[in-house]
């Protein structure tokens, strides 16, 4: 124990008297939530609706067909109860539920007017957005194209609700796909780097030699990172909160356990990293071009999953931050709990084991 | 230099080395393997207690190979190794007590000070922070280095930096220290202000397995292995090679065995 002590002891000192890592724990946080506080995306394909259809006559028939047909939709679920209109939501994979009111096709022959609701699941804000519009163009569409020569058009007032987050502020997206990015940053990258050092330096061998153990070296090395990660990760939030006004809807404590079992994938991934890789230099490069590139690109942080080519789609799904982001989306602005995230929090579990297990046993050879 | 010879001399074992001593390291039949390139082929030699024993041979020979393997760093392909008693294969942990190493790039932080580096090493060997404090200024006095205890390494010239890894690797008294070239890139007369400190080891009792490719401190060695391409081609004290390969000093020597 007193051993460990002293080692972490050294690793405070290098991450302290180091100005280069200070910007990077300490500065690049805010400015990236700040940077990426205008992130725009003007696409969408394949979103998942669901529809409500209380009147189901000719009329919503043939609106609810060319919607689909557009290829901008995909059909989930009829719902046949107000009620599902929340659980289906609450499971994420639905973005747009449409509900036409009773008798939606004789009230609009009979009184030229009809209501139908459009309600979106903003938590993923652009998204929503996007699909209301493109919904509302449809609807739009079919009614000139039907009654091509009325004076007065019939109208069907869609009546707009976002679900989660009600005044569309983008900051409820970017703020999950920060926390991931950074931690992803400080986590994995600065412990590679860290690691990489001591074997350039030639100082690895020592501790190998040294009566120290190899889990000890791993520990000494990752939980400095970790304890920085964890106040990191409770910055952002707080910023996210105080500044940005984004609501921490669901339990603080499960956000913060799913943050570390993040922050514990990503430092397994470091180590797995410094394995690899033999100079600082290309530990750095590893980290930026394998991680935080895709991390930003792939994960769901900028771009909508949906909106990407196929094999970028299943890329995706070896990103850690994907997962993570979807978590932090679900318990920050839907106040979800662990039943509804559970999926995603396994395969993080599975990711981490996996790289304990391939950098434990990288970290073996290597003493061997 | 002269005065290195005849402090050779008065080492412990100078002429013959002490067998009588015992042996603390044993080595029978080591090979290691990287493929099929074969870097020790059937290495068998012994290490006495107390003795400075120089391990040579050109870049290449198998000489880092062998020392990583003698430090626990590195698994032989085949063979039997003992350091201080203990086999290298299941009492690892026991070796790493016993043992200290150096390496030519000095393995200090250079973002520590001088003290903290102290500090670090004797945390990690457990030696407890009473006793390590006492050592600390000792240590510093003897080195003449007290006024530089908060400086940080980074900013010692590199004679300093040489010292002071070498008694931080001696720093929890173990029974045998490694040097793989601990005198690389260093002048000459810091090289041999650097083996006073390595007698001073060995008379404490410290066995030394030094590596190196200078020929003078082949000379300061009670004994000498010479290898080449992976074996052990020669082993002796140094007037003994001399005398066999009839060469008047240990260049001539290597230069007949290594060719």
């Amino acid at each position: 124990m007193k051993q460990l002590k002293s080692f972490i002891q050294k690793e405070f000192y290098h991450i302290f008297r180091d100005p280069r890592t200070i910007m990077v724990l300490f500065f690049i946080p805010i400015a990236q939530l700040l940077i990426f506080g205008t992130v725009i995306k003007n696409e969408i394909q394949d979103v998942h609706i669901a529809i409500y259809d209380q009147a189901k006559d000719e009329t919503t028939l043939k609106i609810t067909n060319k919607i689909l047909s557009s290829g901008y939709f995909i059909l989930d679920k009829n719902l046949e109860n107000i009620n599902d209109i929340e659980s289906i939501f609450r499971k994420g994979k639905v973005k747009e539920v449409i509900v036409f009111e009773s008798n939606f096709g004789d009230k609009l022959i009979k009184e030229g007017k009809a209501n139908l609701q459009l309600i979106a699941d903003a938590s993923d804000p652009n998204m929503a957005r996007l699909a209301i519009s493109y919904t509302s163009g449809i609807i739009n569409d079919y009614v000139k194209k039907m009654h091509p020569n009325l004076q007065m058009p019939l109208q069907i007032e869609p009546e707009i609700r976002m679900y989660f987050n009600e005044e569309m502020k983008s900051a409820y997206m970017f703020v999950p796909g920060v926390m991931a990015l950074i931690l992803m940053l400080i986590s994995a990258m600065m412990t590679s780097i860290s690691i990489t050092r001591e074997k350039e330096l030639g100082t690895m061998e020592i501790l190998l030699i040294s009566p120290l153990r190899p889990s000890q070296i791993i520990v000494g090395k990752v939980l400095p990172y970790l304890l920085l990660s964890v106040a990191n990760a409770f910055v952002i939030v707080l910023i996210g909160h105080f500044v940005f006004g984004v609501p921490v809807l669901g339990s603080f404590v499960l956000l913060m356990l799913e943050t570390i079992l993040f922050i514990t994938m990503a430092l397994c991934l470091g180590i797995f990293i410094s394995t690899v890789a033999k100079s600082q230099m290309a530990a750095m490069f590893i980290s930026m071009i394998v991680l935080m590139l895709p991390t930003i690109l792939l994960s769901g942080f900028i771009y909508p999953i949906e909106n990407m080519p196929k094999v970028l789609q299943v890329v995706s799904h070896i990103m850690p931050a994907r997962y993570f982001i979807s978590i932090v989306r679900a318990i920050m602005l839907k106040g979800t709990g662990l039943l509804f995230v559970w999926k995603e929090t396994a395969v993080l579990i599975g990711m981490t084991l996996f790289f304990i297990a391939l950098s434990v046993n990288k970290f073996k050879i290597r003493l061997e | 230099m002269h005065d290195k010879q005849q402090n050779n001399d008065l080492a412990p074992f100078g002429g013959n080395p002490g067998r009588e001593r015992g042996p603390i390291i044993t080595v029978r039949n080591l090979v290691k393997k990287f493929g099929s390139f074969i870097a020790n082929d059937n290495l068998t030699f012994d290490v006495y207690k107390g003795e400075i024993f120089g391990f040579l041979g050109a870049n290449g020979a198998g000489k880092t190979t062998a020392i990583r393997i003698l430090c626990g760093l590195s698994a032989p392909t085949s063979g039997e190794v003992k350091i201080a008693g203990y086999d290298i294969y299941n009492e690892t942990e026991k070796i790493k007590k016993n043992i200290g190493y150096m390496s030519q790039k000095f393995s200090l932080y250079e973002d520590l000070t001088v003290s903290e580096n102290i500090r670090l090493y004797a945390g990690i060997y457990g030696i407890p922070l009473k006793k390590a404090k006492e050592k600390e200024a000792e240590l510093l006095e003897k080195l003449e280095m007290s006024d530089a205890r908060k400086k940080l390494i980074a900013g010692l010239p590199l004679g300093w930096k040489q010292k002071l890894a070498f008694s931080v690797a001696i720093f929890h008294e173990p029974k045998i220290v490694f040097l793989d070239e601990p005198t690389g890139g260093v002048d000459p007369v810091t090289r041999r202000k650097f083996w006073d400190l390595i007698y001073e080891a060995s008379n404490n009792g410290i066995t030394v397995f030094v590596t190196t490719h200078y020929m003078d401190e082949a000379e300061y060695c009670n004994r000498v292995s010479i290898m080449d391409a992976g074996k052990i081609e020669a082993l002796d004290t140094p007037k003994m090679l001399k005398e066999r390969y009839s060469a008047k000093n240990m260049d001539e020597v290597f230069l007949k065995i290594a060719r």
